[in-house]
């Protein structure tokens, strides 16, 4: 199979403080890959880097031609501005086809329809109207989803999705992410803390600190992890 | 009926009416971003800095607006840089501009013109201050911010709810960065002759502010703020001719009332 994204022995740097360090990496099509590490340990700055808002300062990212296409859905961290900011779960919505816009100015039917059609996906049609900020942390969830699913049916990137939601919404939401990669082939890149649940949900994990400490599937995360540990030990 | 048609008698009341009515429509547009991006004291500063070129200008007897449009537009494009390299903090970027342009003003002021009536009306704003060319200019920059404003109005959505994804998406972020920026110069240069360099900047916050207090949708709350801005504005000026108090402050008072009507019913929707 030939990999959507292909990492060459890519350096970051800012400012001359490495953030990460000979990277190779290369995801699959329909890969569910979840990206764990200390904060700090270049988690973001490979997000970045996957989505092309930051170079390599050597070596090089490559992303396949039809993807590059298709695009990158991305959920970004939440920002405090988001917190109160008044707008519709329709309006927030229709925003993800922007990317296949260009330059002209107002939205299509074509596009119209794309956002109902996510809409329902996500069981959120019944909240259309409702204001983005008085949404549960799952919701809007849900609702950034939907709009990323309307930038691009080959990708999602998420970072740190699971932040401040209670334990029923994120139960919900792996089932969710599940689903988007079992049934529709998403190919799915995650960036987590939660490691007890993303062992049991990717199927494969990477490890951040600087370099790849761990790269393989997660089944034998753990075993390894726990081998690295004891190696440490008598060393 | 006859106080309108008095006041409609007065050619410079005339031209305020024109001139203002556009200018706070563009900034309440405008206001809705700069607001729900953090940068509501974005307009303070550049006025400031806008005072700043305008005492230059009057002190070398150069065209005014001619000078303080690029020179604010310039300090807008400073501010947003720095506000991206996050090097010194935004809040205190702007008030280290604001600061300087003000002192740069009254130090050529003082050294050649002194304090005339020209310098003090930039200052606490003027309705007497528009000319003829001056609406001619208003009118004219005020339809293309207005035109600008509605081309770009979803991608200007999108970059003020989420940048990230906005750029992930491959919408030119800092391209509508920086028309934001310079449309907000461009409308605080026009504003403040009346305004005055004091109060201008709530032309930008308040319609914004209180079309949030009841509207969901980010098109309500701009369309709102828009109709917000043009009554606030008339009922300003009627209430300042009536009474012989300065346009701009009488404009804010106004505006002052119509939010704490809207934060009350806000609030009562909130209990029930």
């Amino acid at each position: 199979m030939k990999a959507v994204i292909t990492c060459e022995h890519a350096d970051f740097k800012y400012e001359n403080i490495d953030a990460l360090i000979d990277l190779n990496l290369e995801i699959f099509p329909g890969d569910y890959l979840c990206i764990v590490g200390e904060n700090g340990s270049g988690k973001s700055t490979l997000v970045k880097g996957l989505l092309g808002l930051l170079k390599p300062t050597r070596g090089s990212i490559t992303i396949a031609e039809d993807l590059r296409q298709g695009g990158i859905g991305y959920l970004p961290q939440q920002t405090a501005a988001q917190k109160d900011f008044p707008a519709t779960v329709y309006e927030v919505v229709l925003s993800g086809t922007l990317g296949h816009r260009g330059n002209l100015p107002f939205y299509s039917g074509e596009e119209r329809r794309m956002a109902e059609k996510n809409m329902e996906r996500l069981g959120i049609t019944g909240l259309r109207k409702r204001c983005y900020r008085d949404l549960s942390g799952g919701q809007q969830q849900r609702t950034l989803i939907a709009r990323a699913l309307c930038a691009t049916e080959q990708m999602l990137i998420l970072d740190e999705p699971i932040a401040g939601l209670d334990p029923a919404a994120i139960r919900d939401f792996y089932g969710l992410v599940r689903e988007l990669n079992h049934k529709d082939g998403i190919t799915i890149v995650m960036v987590s803390h939660d490691l007890a649940n993303v062992v049991t949900q990717a199927n494969r994990i990477l490890h951040l600190q600087q370099r790849v400490l761990y790269d393989g599937p997660a089944k034998e995360y753990a075993q390894h992890m726990a081998a690295e540990e004891m190696a440490g030990e008598y060393t | 009926m006859s106080l309108i048609s008095e006041m409609l008698s007065y050619s410079f009341l005339v031209r305020a009416l024109i001139g203002g009515t556009l200018v706070s429509l563009c900034a309440a547009l405008l206001g809705v971003s700069l607001v729900l991006k953090r940068y509501s004291m974005i307009g303070d500063g550049l006025s400031h800095v806008s005072f700043g070129a305008l005492s230059v200008a009057v002190a070398f007897g150069w065209s005014p607006l001619g000078i303080s449009i690029p020179v604010v537009t310039l300090a807008a494009f400073f501010l947003l840089r720095i506000t991206e390299n996050g090097r010194v903090k935004s809040d205190a970027a702007i008030a280290m501009f604001s600061a300087v342009s003000l002192a740069v003003g009254i130090v050529v002021t003082s050294l050649t013109t002194g304090m005339t009536t020209d310098v003090s009306s930039y200052m606490f704003g003027s309705i007497l201050a528009m000319s003829r060319a001056d609406v001619r200019l208003s009118v004219l920059l005020s339809v293309i911010v207005l035109f600008l404003y509605l081309v770009c109005y979803n991608k200007i959505f999108a970059v003020t709810f989420d940048e990230s994804f906005a750029r992930a998406a491959g919408v030119r972020v800092g391209f509508y960065n920086v028309l934001i920026a310079v449309l907000t110069a461009v409308t605080i240069v026009l504003g403040m002759r009346m305004m005055g360099a004091m109060l201008i900047s709530s032309l930008i916050i308040f319609p914004a502010l209180t079309a949030m207090r009841i509207f969901q949708s980010f098109r309500g709350v701009v369309i709102c703020s828009g109709i917000l801005a043009v009554i606030g504005f008339l009922t300003g000026l009627t209430v300042s001719y009536m009474c012989s108090i300065p346009a701009g402050a009488s404009v804010v008072l106004v505006d002052m009332g119509i939010f704490l009507i809207f934060y009350l019913i806000g609030f009562v929707r909130q209990i029930r």
